[in-house]
């Protein structure tokens, strides 16, 4: 797999001549019967490929999601509902995403060993153990960069919500720090109404033939990242609408559920459609150390509803295959149950939920025991995670980015994927 | 004779498993307590020896018995109510009845005993007939979780509070919302952690019918950390204004069951991060004036028909009963 696209190779740019030939240049979902060339339209499928992270923040109980324990001495009040797969139960509180569980899979035999919130994040997020000194990239700008397509000028790492650019590309570089939006089009991503449309252009062609001659004799990583900013900032302002969830009718609004949450879903779904190759969401809170259970009922309903909304939507218009899901958190919750009806910090037996892209629908990874206090069959960690998140998207996970000339591995390698939930 | 400054711990009876709820019986012969590990006992007041049985599908979070101690209500978070025979023995249910979509939060039973009332996540109130099991009544009004009802001394009405501090009063004979009270001080949502927080936990009508109190928490700082601290707050009955809010200083927690005492005084039962609290206050003061700090934090109480004992549930798997007095 060549990770480097920058790199014009052969096979990129006649996919690209194929790809703009064909759509002339915009995103169709299900597009790939259209093509006649078989390496195109492999090619095209790869390129189709995206990632939608769901970050359920503060740790979200397994038990209270993936792996209820109802009746045990740690099972809390939620009893356990069958799902779309015969033998898979879920939580009650997940009832409209129990429908589309033969959609998804399950791995419920994560042990990151782990109980801080901002370890638990780097390790779920970059696949490795938070080290003094190293700075990993975040899935999204890994994706980002090994996914993104030159005929595309979005940005290819969306945090929902958010603002400004983050710094989580590390070495990757800052093409693929996140951008952060919160369900509008970015802000001062219209042109002022004072500048007529000649007049900018006619300045911006000033402003470039400027920086050419400078980069001529003087480029620095930070003259890269100021033409970087201004030029991603000038095609933000071209496709500003893609980020405007209002455009989405009402009925869309209705079904994705009257929250942030629901309107960051339906966001999401939007940036994906327009061939975003990340896009990470995050839902707060689930911290609970206190009230638990009140607070999952409030949170989890949510939820519910926005993804399970968003999953019936990535499944009906032909997305899903093309597109990885993962409801992930930096941690579990503690299978006992605290003085205050709470729950608090677990990396040592907890869940993630998956689906779409090269994940097999309906499977289950992994076991706990009967009351969840410990891994029993086929335990995993963060990096093992990562590798799969890679894999499940036609990534080779054991492979590398070429930075400057140094290798620097896609993720960590001394971890594989899970197999077995590939199909 | 009842003296809250001298209250004091006179019985601990340990179940083992944490405590959810407990309610004596109206003949002051039993105590009955749910637990963490989906069973109810039944307390011998005499010997502290308990009868435990499994109940439900699920925590049981409310308990009341009907007026003439023959039977009792067990309210959980499978959507059911089970009514109880409350005789020797391991009871068997004389009925379950699905009550609600979600948890049934609180149950009461009407002074004259021929009716009950259920409030649940459904964001309904439900009027039910003991004597047949079936919906007299189904009231729409709460946009929220209700967590509390409480009939009227008269039984004329009915009071249901919920998660956003709005309490309804409803007539029951005709199921008619008469008018809504604002306890809002007992809500809180805080923008950081995006979650709503508090609500009305409980109800209670002083003994001269003239005021109303309500209790639960405020100054939520970090409703995820369990940083609150209780209040009630009280209403004149008659004009629905609110009088004040009653804080206590010093005390971490929430304010989870209200009585009055015969004395017109109100007595309050805060569990928490500060451990568990009985609080004591008087209708015309701005601050609660006394506080007993218990071995463990604590989830419910109760208070026994001579007045003068109170029972509490505890985290710790204990029942405490306390005496409000100097001597016993």
């Amino acid at each position: 797999m060549k990770c480097d696209y920058a790199c014009q190779s052969v096979d990129h740019q006649m996919a690209r001549r194929d790809f703009l030939g064909t759509l002339a240049g915009g995103f169709v979902v299900g597009g790939l019967g259209a093509l006649t060339s078989p390496l195109a339209a492999a090619h095209l499928k790869r390129e189709q490929m995206r990632v939608l992270v769901v970050f359920m923040s503060g740790g979200l109980s397994q038990l209270e999601s993936w792996d209820p324990k109802p009746k045990t001495d740690t099972g809390g009040p939620f009893r356990a509902i069958p799902t779309a797969v015969p033998g898979m139960h879920i939580s009650e509180l997940l009832p409209q995403t129990a429908l589309h569980m033969d959609k998804l899979a399950l791995i419920r035999s994560i042990n990151t060993r782990n109980g801080d919130h901002s370890k638990g994040r780097h390790q779920m997020e970059r696949g490795r153990n938070q080290m003094p000194g190293q700075d990993f990239p975040h899935l999204g700008a890994v994706v980002a960069k090994s996914l993104e397509r030159s005929d595309n000028p979005l940005p290819g790492h969306i945090r929902v919500p958010g603002g400004g650019r983050g710094s989580d590309a590390a070495y990757l570089g800052p093409r693929y720090n996140s951008i952060g939006v919160n369900g509008q089009p970015p802000a001062n991503s219209a042109r002022a109404g004072s500048l007529s449309e000649q007049a900018d252009q006619a300045r911006n062609d000033f402003r470039r033939r400027l920086n050419d001659r400078f980069m001529q004799q003087r480029r620095t990583a930070e003259t890269d990242v100021y033409l970087q900013s201004y030029e991603q900032a000038l095609q933000l302002m071209e496709r500003r609408d893609v980020f405007d969830v209002e455009k989405e009718p009402a009925k869309e609004h209705e079904r994705y559920g009257d929250s942030e949450f629901g309107k960051h879903c339906l966001m999401s779904r939007r940036l994906l459609e327009h061939g975003i190759p990340f896009v990470q969401v995050s839902h707060s809170n689930y911290d609970t150390h206190n009230e638990n259970f009140n607070f999952h009922l409030e949170q989890l309903g949510e939820f519910d509803r926005g993804f399970s909304a968003l999953i019936g939507d990535l499944h009906e218009r032909g997305m899903l295959e093309s597109t990885l899901v993962v409801v992930m958190s930096e941690f579990g919750r503690t299978p006992r149950i605290n003085a205050r009806f709470g729950r608090d910090h677990w990396g040592n037996a907890w869940s993630v939920c998956v689906g779409g892209a090269r994940i097999q629908p309906g499977a289950i990874i992994g076991k706990t025991n009967e009351n969840g206090t410990a891994v029993v069959d086929r335990e995993v960690n963060h990096g093992d995670l990562f590798h799969t998140y890679l894999s499940a998207v036609g990534l080779d996970s054991s492979d590398s980015f070429d930075i400057g000339g140094r290798s620097q591995p896609l993720a960590d390698p001394a971890h594989v994927p899970i197999h077995e939930l590939l199909s | 004779m009842l003296d809250p400054t001298n209250t004091h711990v006179v019985h601990e009876w340990k179940h083992g498993r944490p405590l959810i709820a407990c309610s004596f019986d109206p003949q002051g012969r039993y105590l009955l307590t749910s637990s963490e590990d989906y069973s109810l006992q039944r307390w011998s007041l005499a010997s502290g020896e308990a009868v435990k049985w499994e109940a439900h599908d699920s925590w049981v979070m409310d308990l009341a018995c009907l007026p003439d101690g023959e039977m009792f209500l067990s309210a959980g978070c499978d959507d059911r109510v089970i009514l109880w025979p409350n005789a020797e023995g391991t009871p068997a249910p004389i009925r379950e009845i699905h009550a609600h979509k979600g948890w049934v939060r609180s149950v009461d039973v009407s002074p004259d005993g021929t009716l009950f009332a259920t409030g649940g996540n459904d964001h309904l109130v439900k009027v039910w007939s003991v004597a047949e099991g079936r919906t007299v009544l189904e009231l729409s009004g709460h946009d929220s979780h209700v967590y509390s009802v409480k009939f009227h001394p008269s039984g004329t009405w009915l009071l249901s509070g919920d998660l956003s501090g709005k309490i309804l009063q409803w007539e029951v004979a005709s199921g008619k919302l008469l008018r809504t009270l604002d306890a809002a001080d007992l809500h809180s949502f805080n923008s950081g952690q995006k979650v709503h927080y508090g609500g009305v936990r409980d109800i209670a009508i002083s003994p001269d019918l003239k005021q109303l109190a309500c209790c639960g928490l405020h100054k939520a700082t970090n409703p995820l950390g369990a940083v609150n601290e209780p209040l009630t707050v009280l209403f004149d009955w008659e004009t629905g204004e609110k009088q004040r809010t009653q804080p206590t200083d010093g005390v971490r927690g929430v304010a989870w069951k209200i009585e009055y005492l015969a004395s017109g005084e109100i007595l309050t039962a805060s569990g928490g991060a500060g451990g568990g609290f009985l609080i004591f206050g008087k209708p015309a003061e701005e601050k609660t004036y006394h506080k007993l700090k218990l071995k463990d934090t604590l989830r419910d109480m109760c208070l026994h028909p001579d007045g003068l004992q109170v029972a509490t549930a505890h985290h710790d798997g204990h029942v405490r009963i306390s005496r409000l007095a100097a001597d016993g």
